[in-house]
């Protein structure tokens, strides 16, 4: 403050101080809202469940023991298969007994049975396909798997309708469903954040026009809009392009709880004193909005934007079990969902149902982080 | 209540025209006009088409004017004469499709929030009357489960066990498949009234009014329906507002997954087509319906609540 009062003057000691002063309470702020974070122990489980599920984003082709493309023609709808520790001979070491598969001969329906007398050995770190982790190192070692890389594939939460593993591509779906919340949430951050500010920063005729807008895009049904939206989406386009466009269909309806968030808090901070000191300091209207009153509100925008990740993930994963939202080759945990529409498939195989789990899992994970953020973003408060 | 009744009806107006506008710029997204989708379709299977018959809807349409001059004929066509449009997918018209099929959907939105309503009442006043308690814990456990699964899979999961233990048909509509809906569609309404019942009614009980009556030996039971329960009732009527529109999102998934004959399959099945004026016009409706819904709910607001009504004067 006082170089810009006086710009002549070399920064003196007074300067410093207020630097270091303000830099501290800003830590504090910091350590305030962590410290009460803390506090909430559904939030603190929330961040580390969130936390987990990044690092299965990040390291998805590691940990998943296969790919998500291959398949096991002897494997269609294999059941999961238990884990054991001791084998028949008192021998430990972490196994599984290799399936076989048998028909009945009238109905000819297929039934699986563990076959006690033989065991694939689990190991970690073991070798499996080649990829690429972090989508620069070449190479061919997985988290865990069997040891011996040519046994019977190990399904522990079964195989789908072309013997593909079905813990590796909820791993592998992990990654887009989780991101797509991500990469949609800003979109619509900065969507709401630029028309809710103008809203509330300007107010009168702006506000009321814009406000209206805001009211209608709430009114009208979001999943006939969003179906209606990606629908149009051509059906022979990339994946990539696919993606990025669900994530605009998604954000294009999905940024107005964000602005009326941004609208309520510019219009309380526009009181604030010192709002009033920097107006009165001459600065412009968006050094005042970006610069002074949007860091203020920071923790409670990153708060609701938190909270707006599994309403992302929930509009994916229902547009992709539709058939409108990705597809495959594409893996997400809807495009999964979409292989458990039909009843028989379920009765069969119901664990293709699990990629749902893991979407309550993620949306419960990121709600209580949400709630525990928002508690948090204002230390001060009683 | 006149004035309040005059300002709400004036601004639907806006909103109606700004539905119908979004409906029809969804008919008109997929590249291409839907003529020429249809005759690569018909090609496409060996068919033939008519050329006749292509140029009358080419002119009916006006699918060589400017989108402003195509989205008035479709207006108007439905204004004046209820006639919204061609389904080519089924060749018929698609008033007549859609008023086959939408009763059932108002019926089971309709049925829903009745749901919502029935169960949410007395497990937010248990809730907020006896906070902290095991029921409470349960409640809201429940709650937050419900609000984070996605209405399909909840459907595929009651379906499974309905067809495993009951032996459930889902082929087609029956009382099984209709009841399992409504839960469905209920159970995320309800988890979130129930937590704002339960918010808004603490908030009440701890006013002073409620001590100085409790003072006073006024009966519990009494006390708590007499004022705080009426006040905390309000989201009852404002939540319908963002009730109705996830109930109606939410009814084309569940029906779709239950083979439920209403609307929402109808439009799915059209999306994906790509018959247009059907899924548009379907888009419209609910848009509409939606919207009058929760008209009728901001009046009853109104209607209880004094202070909504004299602030807007």
């Amino acid at each position: 403050m006082a170089t810009t009062l006086l710009p002549d003057a070399s920064p003196d000691a007074s300067a410093t101080t207020d630097l270091k002063s303000a830099k501290a309470a800003r830590s504090g702020q910091l350590r305030l809202i962590w410290r009460r974070f803390r506090k909430h122990r559904l939030a603190m489980i929330g961040l580390v469940i969130t936390l987990f599920l990044y690092l299965v984003v990040i390291f998805g082709d590691f940990i998943a023991p296969y790919g998500s493309g291959e398949f096991d023609a002897d494997h269609t709808y294999a059941p999961p298969q238990a884990i054991k520790l001791v084998d028949a001979n008192g021998d430990w070491g972490l196994h599984v007994h290799p399936l076989t598969l048998e028909q009945d001969p009238d109905t000819l329906a297929l039934t699986f049975t563990p076959d006690e007398a033989q065991k694939v050995e689990l190991g970690f770190f073991v070798r499996g396909s080649e990829y690429k982790l972090l989508g620069m190192i070449s190479t061919d070692v997985h988290l865990f798997g069997a040891t011996d890389p040519d046994a019977r594939a190990v399904h522990l939460l079964g195989a789908d309708r072309n013997g593909r593993d079905v813990l590796s591509r909820m791993i592998m779906g992990t990654r887009i469903s989780m991101t797509i919340g991500l990469v949609g949430v800003s979109l619509s951050f900065v969507l709401g954040i630029i028309i809710g500010g103008i809203s509330g920063f300007i107010g009168g005729r702006t506000d009321m026009v814009i406000q209206r807008i805001v009211e209608f895009f709430m009114a009208i049904p979001t999943m006939p809009l969003w179906l209606g939206l990606a629908a149009a989406i051509p059906r022979d386009w990339s994946p990539t392009t696919r993606y990025m466009l669900i994530t605009v269909v998604l954000s294009f309806v999905g940024w107005t709880g964000l602005a009326r968030e941004v609208r309520g808090r510019f219009l309380s901070l526009r009181e604030e004193q010192f709002v009033m000191a920097a107006r009165l300091d001459g600065a412009s209207r968006p050094g005042l909005m970006f610069s002074e009153m949007l860091p203020s509100m920071m923790s409670h925008l990153i708060a609701t934007a938190t909270l707006a990740i599994p309403g992302m993930i929930l509009a994916e994963t229902s547009l992709s079990f539709l058939g409108l939202g990705l597809q495959a080759p594409t893996v997400s945990w809807g495009v999964l969902l979409q292989e458990a529409q039909q009843i028989r498939v379920i009765a069969t195989a119901p664990w293709l149902l699990l990629p749902g789990l893991a979407v309550v899992i993620a949306v419960l994970a990121l709600n209580f982080l949400g709630d525990g953020l928002r508690d948090a973003a204002d230390p001060y408060k009683r | 209540m006149l004035k309040y009744l005059g300002q709400r009806l004036l601004y639907v107006i806006p909103t109606l025209l700004m539905v119908s506008i979004v409906s029809f710029a969804i008919i008109q997204l997929p590249p291409g006009d839907y003529l020429s989708t249809y005759v690569a379709n018909l090609q496409a299977k060996g068919e033939q088409v008519d050329p006749a018959l292509l140029e009358s809807l080419r002119q009916r349409y006006g699918l060589d004017d400017p989108f402003i001059v195509q989205y008035f004929k479709w207006m108007s066509g439905i204004v004046l004469h209820l006639d919204f449009g061609h389904s080519m997918e089924w060749s018929r018209p698609v008033g007549e499709l859609i008023a086959a099929r939408l009763p059932l959907t108002i019926a089971i939105a309709g049925a829903s929030i009745a749901i919502v309503w029935l169960v949410s009442l007395p497990v937010g006043v248990y809730s907020a009357v006896k906070q902290y308690s095991i029921g409470d814990y349960v409640a809201t456990t429940i709650s937050f489960l419900g609000l984070a699964t996605p209405n399909f899979l909840l459907a595929l999961v009651m379906m499974w066990f309905g067809f495993t233990m009951f032996g459930l048909s889902v082929s087609q509509v029956n009382a099984g498949t209709l009841i399992i809906a409504m839960i469905v569609l209920g159970t995320a309404g309800t988890a979130g009234l129930i937590r704002t019942l339960r918010a808004n009614l603490l908030d009440e009980l701890r006013k002073p009014y409620v001590v100085a009556a409790r003072a006073q030996g006024l009966k519990e039971s009494k006390l708590l329906i007499k004022y705080p329960l009426r006040v905390a009732m309000n989201p009852f009527f404002s939540t319908i507002g963002w009730l109705l529109p996830s109930l109606v999102g939410g009814e084309v998934i569940v029906s779709t997954v239950l083979n439920i004959p209403t609307t929402g399959p109808l439009m799915l099945d059209a999306l994906l087509s790509q018959d247009m004026y059907l899924a548009g016009s379907i888009i419209m409706i609910l848009g509409v319906l939606t919207v009058i819904g929760t008209v009728i709910s901001d009046l009853a607001l109104a209607w209880l609540d004094p202070r909504v009504r004299l602030g807007a004067n």
